[in-house]
């Protein structure tokens, strides 16, 4: 059973927005979810897949990276080639 | 005797692999004359719908450092996704290795305080560098950070040590040796700036650990830790508890501060990396050839060259050093050689901040030619030294210091040349002489110091001292 | 050499993006007009995966796989619609608006690759790409009544799919008939080295139905359980009847691990994606940060405003799932139960060839039906999710229908044996004819 403050801080560790006005639908939706995935509890085993394929490598070999104009066109404000972001206060 | 054994300090050491290109990716890692944002391409950028792909070199550059420290290879590992948000972190976690790292438990030896020792490495795993943040202030008091994606998917390595190492005297020279061996490997380029970074875990017995980040010199290494000892110490000795936390050291202040405390330590939801296979080099490791290492070079300069294990130990320090020493022990009599380049070239190398490489080696090679020849004094020498490298840092053309010498009559005079000097020295200098007939020897050093001073140091003391005594000592019975 | 006028007009909503002039090279595909899922990258053209926090975002390069089909000739005509980052089973949490079932459209179409599906069965387009986590092509080819392949995980690239379940997922063929699923699937399979998890498996085989005889057909009783509409089972039990009349071998059997493996499958998928979709950080792509907040504010804020419901919700739920003292419980859980799938598969293909059953449990639902409550709609994905668990394909071909609603077949095969399922398949469909 996780509860509302629970859920609240699942949102600040995910660093996803939920609204006041959503969090009560949500902890009741996890709650039924989870307890539904409480199922794998009676999961005996350990272990997982093993790996089709194993040493995948390429080698140190220079590609064309991506020109400027490319990787600035998507991104919001651009400076002298750098790509603006909100500082961590 | 270490003035601290209650000292308990473990370093953290990641390091920039000189591989071609990225770690997940075929971008070219020879990013820092070129502009922000132009090595780059989807996988480093992150953009939706891109995948990593292991560079080969760098799992090899790794498992060579894990056999020259020692460390075992098991038969398996993989990467693994650490998450957290941050503006220099395009996909929202980066690429490690967590439980199941490259190679683990090996050793590295050191020149430890009370003689060697063997420092314990815990682990290496390779992992992606993050991007690079500028920051700046907008109009106003708005401030908002400026991103810089070159950086971001460089190829580390992290090297975790156990807490065995007992002062920062020995943290730098564990840190130097390091280097030099990464060096000695191929797989570090020194003169990368920022390529190696460091973090610290110190604590004084019975006190918690602290953590201090942030410090990216060797230098800064030595000083962030005596401070910090010196801030536990000082808390224990008021009674005051040290709090378990992170600090981050400013290099420009010499000090450590407290991070901006997080409530709890980040949880980094650590889980396999699903996008890549795991590795399976272990039989890799056999057929790793290691290229002659610091020691093993130390040693070999000791047999070939007849050196003092300290020259030695010196010179083989830094890779292009020890490259440097043999290229002019081709030319020049090694112990001439080895007490220039490190007795005399490295002090005067550090004091302009110039690497090694700079130095021209046949000008050099012909300075400590004169010297071994008895052409010049040692004081000489050492000025016309200093003369060649200021040309070198203003990018002038360095003369031959043959040349120079014949051009500024540098040339050590024979005795006979300097008797003039030496009456004039003692006709001048009455007092200092009477001093040295009463026995007060320091008197003839002076006397010395004077003629030096006239010749502009051209007479060699060794040979005028005994003449300038025969002079002023009294004969038997006068 | 050429260009294709695609005019066809869009009642079901089942494109996001349409390209009204597509041009196309030479090659075996040569002017065949192709849909395109809106999470496989596609060069110059927007891709948004269904969700406002990619809008407009116009990816500087092709998936791998949008390479190959311009390298057959096909002509891309345009970007469907989709369940937001390919979470859901109607297409109904697309922040577009849903897509209509061509079939009644007061359905869904089913989920996630619903407009894919729509666009093919409306004849907007002979074949379509769609993507596959837990079922996304399956599910709406079986409740639009189209033909759809999962393939075995790494035999087509993921390279350029926007990753929401990496271990889960994969792109795969839609269209209205068994030989041109298996059309488009030649074009789009075989390794590529840009894809650590890709296969070297091309495929280059024409569909036949010669080798039905004495195909050793397996009918878990877990795919026929309770959940299971009576009215859709008699359907596909018919369909398996008329399969044993061509000479197949039915052979009853049963999938324990069936218990466990849609606990196991959202597990994985959460924990995935809730690490997959950290990137969308409005700062190199998508509606821009607001750059003068601080950071975590300013994050938290954009993915609150542009990421759906649901969207968080599997975000949240991964994230708790990862989180410090719940990874045993959870995640390493759902790997165990997940290598027991895997192992229930290996021990039945030991005995038949193919395993048979319904795609879903129920016939197309209504719109708005199941939106209310998340864990109804999950355990719809309760016969698909198991061939995403371990990694083989499965295909949906229609078999008939229930209300005038379609049903679909399922059959899933070994690893890498697409070729068999894809015969099967092909045989029925003559039958059905």
């Amino acid at each position: 059973m996780v509860s509302e403050s629970d859920v609240a801080h699942i949102a600040i560790l995910a660093d996803i927005g939920i609204g006041d006005d959503e969090l009560a639908e949500f902890t009741g939706q996890f709650n039924a979810i989870l307890e539904y995935f409480d199922l794998l509890d009676q999961v005996e085993e350990s272990g997982r897949p093993g790996a089709v394929t194993t040493n995948i490598f390429r080698d140190d070999e220079i590609a064309p990276s991506l020109p400027l104009d490319d990787v600035l066109e998507n991104a919001g404000e651009s400076e002298a080639g750098y790509i603006r972001a909100p500082k961590v206060m | 005797m270490t003035e601290h054994t209650d000292v308990i300090i473990g370093l953290e050491i990641h390091c920039q692999l000189n591989t071609k290109t990225k770690l997940f990716c075929g971008c070219s890692t020879d990013y820092k004359t070129d502009g922000p944002n132009t090595h780059v391409c989807p996988v480093c950028l992150g953009l939706p719908g891109s995948l990593p792909m292991i560079n080969r070199k760098a799992v090899e550059y790794g498992l060579r450092v894990a056999k020259a420290l020692n460390l075992e290879v098991p038969e398996e590992s993989e990467f693994a996704r650490k998450n957290y948000f941050y503006p220099d972190l395009p996909k929202g976690y980066q690429v490690t290795m967590y439980d199941r790292p490259l190679a683990v438990w090996g050793y590295l030896e050191i020149e430890g305080d009370d003689g060697e020792k063997k420092v314990r490495i815990t682990r290496i795993h390779l992992e992606e560098d993050p991007g690079r943040l500028v920051h700046k202030a907008g109009a106003g008091r708005v401030a908002y950070t400026l991103v810089d994606y070159n950086r971001s998917g460089i190829p580390l390595i992290e090297i975790v040590t156990e807490p065995d190492l007992r002062s920062p005297k020995e943290a730098r020279r564990f840190l130097n040796k390091l280097r030099a061996t990464l060096e000695y490997l191929g797989v570090y380029d020194g003169e990368r700036e920022g390529g190696l970074r460091v973090d610290a875990n110190i604590s004084i017995r019975g006190s918690e650990r602290v953590e201090v980040k942030n410090i990216s010199s060797y230098k800064g290494v030595e000083k962030a830790l005596t401070f910090e000892i010196t801030r536990q110490k000082n808390l224990i000795r008021r009674g005051l508890r040290v709090d378990r936390e992170t600090r981050h050291f400013q290099e420009g202040r010499g000090i450590t501060t407290s991070a901006r405390s997080k409530e709890t330590e980040t949880d980094y939801r650590y889980f396999p990396e699903p996008d890549l296979r795991p590795l399976r080099v272990k039989d890799w490791v056999e057929a790793i050839a290691l290229p002659e290492l610091p020691d093993a070079r130390r040693d070999r300069f000791m047999a070939t060259y007849g050196i003092s294990l300290n020259h030695a130990r010196t010179l083989t320090g830094d890779l292009r050093l020890a490259e440097f020493y043999e290229a002019l022990a081709a030319k020049v009599e090694p112990n001439l050689a080895a007490t220039w380049t490190a007795d005399t070239l490295l002090g005067e190398l550090n004091y302009r901040d110039m690497p090694v490489a700079k130095v021209p080696l046949d000008h050099f090679a012909d300075l400590v030619g004169l010297v071994g020849r008895d052409e010049v004094t040692d004081r000489v020498a050492v000025d016309v030294l200093r003369a060649l490298l200021d040309a070198v840092v203003t990018d002038e053309t360095p003369v031959k210091p043959s040349d120079y010498v014949k051009q500024h009559n540098l040339g050590k005079g024979t005795a006979d040349a300097f008797a003039a000097v030496i009456d004039e020295v003692i006709a001048e200098n009455s007092q200092a002489v009477a001093d040295y007939r009463e026995g007060r020897g320091a008197a003839l050093n002076f006397l010395v110091g004077q003629v030096m001073k006239k010749t502009r140091g051209k007479a060699d003391p060794k040979e005028i001292t005994p003449l300038i005594a025969a002079r002023i000592t009294p004969e038997e019975g006068a | 050499m050429g260009s294709v006028t695609f005019d066809a007009e869009d009642r079901w909503n089942a494109f996001i993006t349409i390209c009204r002039e597509a041009g196309h090279g030479d090659g075996p595909m040569a002017g065949v007009a192709v849909a395109v899922k809106d999470n496989i990258s596609t060069a110059g053209i927007q891709t948004t995966c269904g969700s406002r926090i990619l809008k407009d975002y116009i990816p500087p390069y092709d998936a791998h796989v949008v390479e190959l089909l311009k390298a057959a000739g096909a002509a891309v005509v345009g970007k469907t619609n989709m369940d937001e980052f390919g979470m859901g089973t109607t297409t109904e949490s697309s922040a577009f608006g849903p897509t209509t079932n061509p079939v009644d459209t007061a359905r869904v179409p089913g989920g996630s690759s619903g407009g894919s599906a729509a666009a093919v069965a409306a004849g907007m387009v002979p074949m379509a790409l769609g993507t596959d986590t837990g079922g996304s092509i399956r599910c709406p080819a079986a409740f639009c009544g189209i033909v759809g392949l999962k393939p075995t995980y790494g035999r087509v690239s993921r390279y350029g799919l926007v990753a929401y379940a990496n271990s889960l997922e994969g792109v795969g063929p839609m269209a209205g008939n068994v030989t041109d699923v298996a059309r488009l699937f030649s074009v789009i399979a075989g390794h590529d080295a840009r894809d650590a998890t890709s296969i070297d498996r091309p495929f280059a085989h024409t569909p036949s139905s010669n080798r039905i005889k004495g195909l050793r057909i397996g009918v878990p009783a877990e795919f026929f359980g309770k959940g299971v509409d009576p009215a859709v089972a008699e359907q596909v039990r018919r369909a398996i009847g008329d399969l044993a009349d061509l000479g197949a071998e039915i052979v009853d059997c049963s999938m324990p691990s069936m218990a466990f493996a849609l606990a196991a499958y959202y597990v994985t998928c959460t924990c995935e994606a809730s690490s997959n979709l950290a990137r969308f950080d409005g700062v190199r792509y998508g509606p821009d940060i607001a750059s003068k907040r601080s950071w975590h504010e300013a994050y938290q804020e954009h993915r609150r405003e542009h990421f759906g419901k649901e969207v968080r919700r599997r975000i949240m739920l991964g994230t708790f799932a990862l989180s410090a003292g719940y990874y045993g419980k959870y995640y390493a859980k759902a790997q165990a139960a997940r290598k027991n799938v895997g192992e229930d598969f290996a021990r039945l293909f030991a005995d038949v060839d193919v395993i048979a059953g319904p795609t879903m449990p129920t016939t197309a639902f209504a719109l708005g039906e199941k939106t209310a409550d998340p864990l109804s709609m999950y355990l719809a994905d309760i016969l698909t999710v198991p061939a995403n668990l371990a990694g083989v394909p499965a295909i949906s071909v229609p078999c008939g229908t229930v209300d005038g609603l379609p049903v679909g077949l399922q059959l899933i095969g070994r690893h890498c044996e697409e070729e068999r399922i894809i015969d099967t398949a092909y045989a029925y469909e003559e039958v059905r004819r």
